[in-house]
């Protein structure tokens, strides 16, 4: 009971811990909080190559160090953030983006939530549109029955 | 609900189910026979001019080389680039070997101690014709490398018109590389 107890508290603070950034070093951090901000939230979009499920700045692969550098270089440089994501596509192409841009190939992907809200929206609606099934005429048995019940002579 | 009706919603799921299981099992299929690679990074450096880049040389191994000496070159070029602490690399050597009887290869080590570099070189005989070292990994990025080892074949004029990221070998090199030259007539 005891262990549980431990490896709950563990495994709540490991949940509690909201995203891990891999920053090796505090060097690595620009001195500018702002601009600091903003090379985190540059890094959360972009996808480390090598574990590929994780951005930049979750990663702790030599791969995603390297990108961390080069975003905060050019952020202290005064690159807009357009200019960096468009470096990194230059260099990586569209799979280093974590969330896929707007084209034809991904239409689909970003309208699928709003086609099925519509389409079950446009389901339900039919669904109680619909007639409502007509009862069955009661038997006479059942006619003596409801009179008994509802006390009527 | 008519007759129709009934049949159309109950055939609906089992028809969701086909379609689904078809897919997954061309997926699969496509994954054994390595015609689909899921982690597969699209390399958008194929078809383009080398990115411009300078690089000191490897102590003992002679001086680097840059993007004018790849561009300047009359006959097609492997840039490989590997490490001293990568185990494919280690792996990938034997068959560079052989190849760079072929075509000459220019190594890049990548994120490497010189001295490890050189040590590594030396073990088992060098397939490389240049060497350079990226210190620090920037022109590896600037290439779009996302680890090593990763190779490139250059024609003259110093376009990239292959970009293998794995280990290469001879069986490779015969099957994707080779018909790429042909392709544009060297």
């Amino acid at each position: 009971m005891k262990q549980f107890t431990t490896l709950l508290l563990l495994f709540s603070l490991f949940i509690g811990g909201g995203i891990a950034l891999a920053i090796d070093t505090p060097e690595e951090m620009l001195p500018n909080p702002v601009q600091e901000k903003r090379a985190e939230h540059l890094g959360a979009q972009l996808r480390c190559l090598v574990c590929q499920n994780e951005s930049i700045e979750e990663s702790s692969a030599p791969l995603a160090r390297d990108l961390r550098k080069a975003v905060r270089e050019q952020v202290a440089a005064g690159k807009t953030d357009q200019q960096i994501m468009d470096w990194m596509t230059e260099r990586y192409g569209e799979f280093i983006r974590l969330a896929p841009t707007f084209s034809f190939a991904t239409a689909l992907l970003w309208l699928m939530p709003a086609i099925a809200i519509i389409s079950g929206g446009l389901l339900a609606w039919f669904a109680m549109r619909r007639r409502p099934i007509a009862h069955a005429p009661l038997t006479e048995e059942e006619r003596i029955r409801l009179k008994e019940l509802s006390g009527q002579e | 609900m008519t007759p129709t009706r009934r049949k159309f919603l109950t055939a609906l799921p089992i028809a969701g189910a086909g379609v689904l299981g078809v897919s997954f099992w061309r997926i699969l299929h496509n994954m054994n026979d390595g015609s689909f690679d899921p982690r597969a990074v699209n390399n958008p450096h194929v078809g383009r001019p080398i990115p411009t880049f300078s690089l000191p040389g490897i102590i003992g191994q002679g001086d680097g080389f840059s993007d004018h000496d790849l561009r300047a070159q009359t006959r097609p070029v492997l840039i490989n680039f590997f490490a001293s602490w990568c185990i494919p690399c280690v792996q990938e050597m034997p068959g560079l070997r052989a190849i760079s009887r072929k075509i000459p290869i220019w190594g890049i080590a990548y994120e490497d101690k010189p001295e490890n570099a050189d040590a590594f070189i030396k073990r088992d005989g060098s397939p490389y014709e240049r060497l350079a070292a990226d210190r620090h990994g920037k022109t590896a990025i600037d290439w779009g490398v996302t680890g090593v080892p990763e190779s490139f074949l250059i024609i003259p004029g110093g376009r990239i018109i292959w970009h293998g990221s794995a280990a290469l070998d001879p069986q490779t090199f015969e099957n994707e590389v080779l018909p790429r030259l042909a392709k544009v007539g060297l």
